[in-house]
């Protein structure tokens, strides 16, 4: 579903490379886990994927089901069914979650040539969609992430995954700033909208959330580049002995840069 | 509004790339002055008008007063200055103005209005709205006459008023913006050409939505017209004036006048979408506008509100205000001004507050793109005796690209100490992350801006008029279009 052969990228404008030959496959029906600490590269690597023009891919390429997405605009992409479930939503004011989420809807129905929904029909399925998050219907009228409080704005990314339906998630540090129930909450709802034909690939520091999401394949990534996969126990590892311990091992397999 | 924005939306992928589409010029027979302001210029327009001796000496005594007078140099903006030597003060279609029956409008004129979609014809108008057409210096035609009439509503030109209605026109029309309030009202009382005129009888409430739409065409001509709406005890009225111009490289001065006057229980409504030509985007020609209007909220519980939406002129200096005279009484001021390319707007509003329990509310949005100065100037003043009153403003200001300016300059000061003013101000950009949040979502990047952008405006559009919200979307799609990016 998407491979990603070799991928530098820089800061478009600067001469900083912060990927440095990011490889990595995933397939329908898989959940990876991209760990590492911060400023290893792990946002920039979802941002990028997903067509962030503050970005500028050097040198590699992004395939999705096949096709060269690197040169594609972000909206391109999210028509193919791309979806970034953002560490910061964004804020605003004046237009409704479900102005948004219809016109969203709607234009990539049209992209992929199927059949757009009605004001009522949308209501209907949107209001079937709050289960996901076990939200309430006031949630789709209030302007989008305003005043909303960190929690509520991390339910509405995946909320907001529960409507679109993508399929491919990147979830960028999803579960930093939820307290305990809001993340069983949160991991809840992907567990549900995860099936066989899409994927997820969770961005995160802690191994707390892969507790309640469990990946198929776990990576490690550092210096831009993912250094380590595995399976679960890959976490487990990390959890117990940390970064630190990882980075030393790596130097003396020769294998770190 | 969210029904609108879908709406604009998709409306707007068909406009990519429109440049200012009302910038065609109408070929057209003109009776022109000669160029330049003197006394006798005064005397020959107001000859040529038919107007009455008290006319007549009302324009004189305004324009000595206009030349004592300086011109202004306090607000935000730098522009070369007009040439009042060298600038036509009347303009008219040399087809005689006052008509009977639309076939009696030049076929060009009529060809123009349709062009801006503003049919003249009544069976072609929205239903429900009357409109005076003032084509540079005259006021062409006004519709559903007759209809009005029956309620005892008088809706027509100001020349007109002035033959047909001078013991109103003496009574009301200098009332609220005195002659030499400035110097720009001083001009406009010298060598105002025409403008509309709306008188709403007690109890009244007016049946159709009253408007003006103004076009200038000829290039030299200068617009002055003086709007006076009267609303008696109990009346009500909403009324709305559309602008917009040809494209000229000169600069084009358009001083207008308008004042309100609301009495006991009265009611007024006025909305402005002001899309006069802005000049190219290296700040060549496009429209001054410079304009003062000024309601009074004479009688107690008067309730006058201003609604305007600023997207074209090449500098606007603009300040609806409210003098809130009767106890209870409500001012209200929402903005929306835009400015783009190299544009400069200074506007804001004034309340001031003499009554008891007087209430105003201000609501500005700015959005500045390009290497455009857009600037909020207010100011609020509660006297000694307006007991208990309140102020409520909010400033926003949205700057899209780098190059651009906004600036917020409230005045306030408070005489009586049981009286409150709240003021708010935030400025914001419109970041690539907020547009890469949306097309992240499927959204496109110009839907993506246009969604940001009416959600910023969105309080205020939503005290438009119905007609008029969804043109007004649409406007603000077509002005911002390539702004961002």
């Amino acid at each position: 579903m998407l491979e990603i052969k070799n991928l530098h990228a820089s800061v478009e404008g600067e001469d900083i490379e912060i990927l440095k030959g990011v490889n990595l496959k995933v397939n329908a029906g898989e959940i990876h886990a991209i760990m590492g600490p911060n400023g290893s590269g792990k946002s920039t690597l979802a941002k990028v994927v997903s067509g962030h023009p503050e970005y500028e891919v050097t040198q590699g390429e992004i395939l999705f089901n096949g096709e060269d997405i690197t040169e594609l605009d972000a909206d391109e992409r999210a028509h193919m069914g791309l979806f970034l479930a953002f560490q910061y939503p964004v804020e605003v004011p004046g237009i409704t979650n479900k102005t948004l989420l219809r016109e969203a809807y709607n234009t990539i129905a049209r992209a992929n040539d199927r059949e757009e929904l009605d004001p009522l029909e949308f209501e209907d399925y949107i209001t079937e969609k709050l289960d996901v998050i076990e939200m309430k219907d006031q949630f789709l009228s209030r302007s989008i992430n305003t005043g909303f409080s960190g929690g509520e704005k991390k339910k509405n990314e995946i909320f907001q995954m529960a409507v679109l339906n993508p399929v491919l998630s990147f979830l960028d540090e999803t579960d930093s700033g939820l307290d305990i129930d809001a993340l069983k909450v949160v991991s809840d709802g992907v567990n549900k909208i995860a099936n066989s034909e899409n994927a997820i690939v969770m961005i995160t520091h802690y191994q707390r959330l892969l507790n309640y999401i469990k990946p198929d394949h776990v990576h490690v990534m550092m210096a831009g580049k993912l250094i380590k996969s595995g399976g679960f126990e890959l976490a487990e590892e990390l959890e117990a002995n940390g970064y630190d311990a990882l980075e030393k091992e790596l130097v003396l397999n020769g294998e770190a840069q | 509004m969210s029904e609108e924005l879908s709406d604009g939306v998709k409306e707007l992928e068909s406009m990519i790339g429109e440049e200012y589409k009302y910038g065609f010029t109408t070929d057209v027979e003109y009776e022109d002055f000669p160029k330049g302001i003197s006394e006798e210029i005064v005397r020959e327009l107001s000859r040529v008008k038919e107007e009455p001796e008290w006319m007549t000496e009302f324009r004189v005594k305004a324009y000595h007063a206009w030349k004592e007078m300086e011109e202004p140099t306090w607000f935000n903006a730098t522009y070369k200055k007009p040439d009042f030597e060298n600038m036509l003060y009347y303009s008219a279609p040399k087809k005689k103005p006052q008509l009977d029956s639309m076939d009696d409008v030049d076929p060009n004129i009529r060809e123009t209005y349709e062009k801006l979609g503003i049919p003249l014809e009544e069976q072609k108008m929205l239903s429900g709205v009357a409109v005076d057409a003032v084509f540079d210096s005259v006021s062409i035609f006004t519709s559903f006459k007759e209809k009005l009439a029956e309620a005892g509503v008088i809706f027509c030109s100001m020349s007109e008023a002035i033959k047909e209605h001078p013991e109103l026109v003496k009574k009301y029309m200098a009332s609220v913006v005195p002659v030499r309030d400035n110097f720009y009202s001083a001009l406009n009382s010298a060598v105002f050409s025409d403008g509309s005129f709306c008188y709403i009888p007690k109890n009244t409430k007016c049946p159709m939505e009253l408007s003006t739409y103004f076009r200038i065409n000829n290039m030299e001509s200068g617009q002055f017209e003086r709007t006076l709406i009267v609303a008696e005890e109990g009346a009500s009225v909403s009324y709305l004036e559309g602008c917009t111009a040809p494209m000229y490289d000169e600069n084009q001065l358009h001083a207008a006048v308008v004042e309100l006057v609301a009495l006991d229980d009265a009611d007024i409504k006025y909305s402005t979408i002001q899309n006069w030509y802005s000049g190219d985007e290296n700040g060549k020609g496009g429209i001054y506008n410079f304009v003062t209007k000024r309601g009074i909220c004479k009688g107690k519980n008067s309730h006058i509100s201003w609604t305007q939406l600023e997207t074209g002129s090449a500098v606007t200096l603009k300040y609806p205000s409210v003098i809130l005279k009767g106890d209870n009484s409500v001012g209200e001021f929402y903005s929306v001004a835009v400015t783009t390319k190299k544009q400069q707007a200074d506007t804001g509003t004034k309340m001031i507050h003499l009554g008891k329990n007087t209430k105003s509310t201000i609501i500005s949005k700015g959005i500045s793109a390009g290497q455009s100065n857009n600037s909020y100037r207010g100011e609020v003043k509660i006297s000694k005796n307006a007991t208990g009153s309140k102020n409520y403003s909010v400033c926003d200001s949205m700057l899209i690209g780098q190059e651009c300016g906004a600036h917020t300059f409230p005045y306030i000061s408070s005489e009586n100490p049981s009286s409150s003013v709240e003021h708010e101000a935030t400025t914001s950009r419109v970041g690539e992350e907020q547009i890469f949040y949306l097309m992240q979502r499927g959204i496109s990047e110009q839907d993506a801006i246009s969604m940001i952008i009416n959600g910023f405006v969105k309080d205020v559009l939503k005290e438009l008029p119905l007609e008029f919200a969804v043109e007004a979307n649409k406007l603000l799609d077509v002005k911002l279009e390539g702004s961002v990016g």
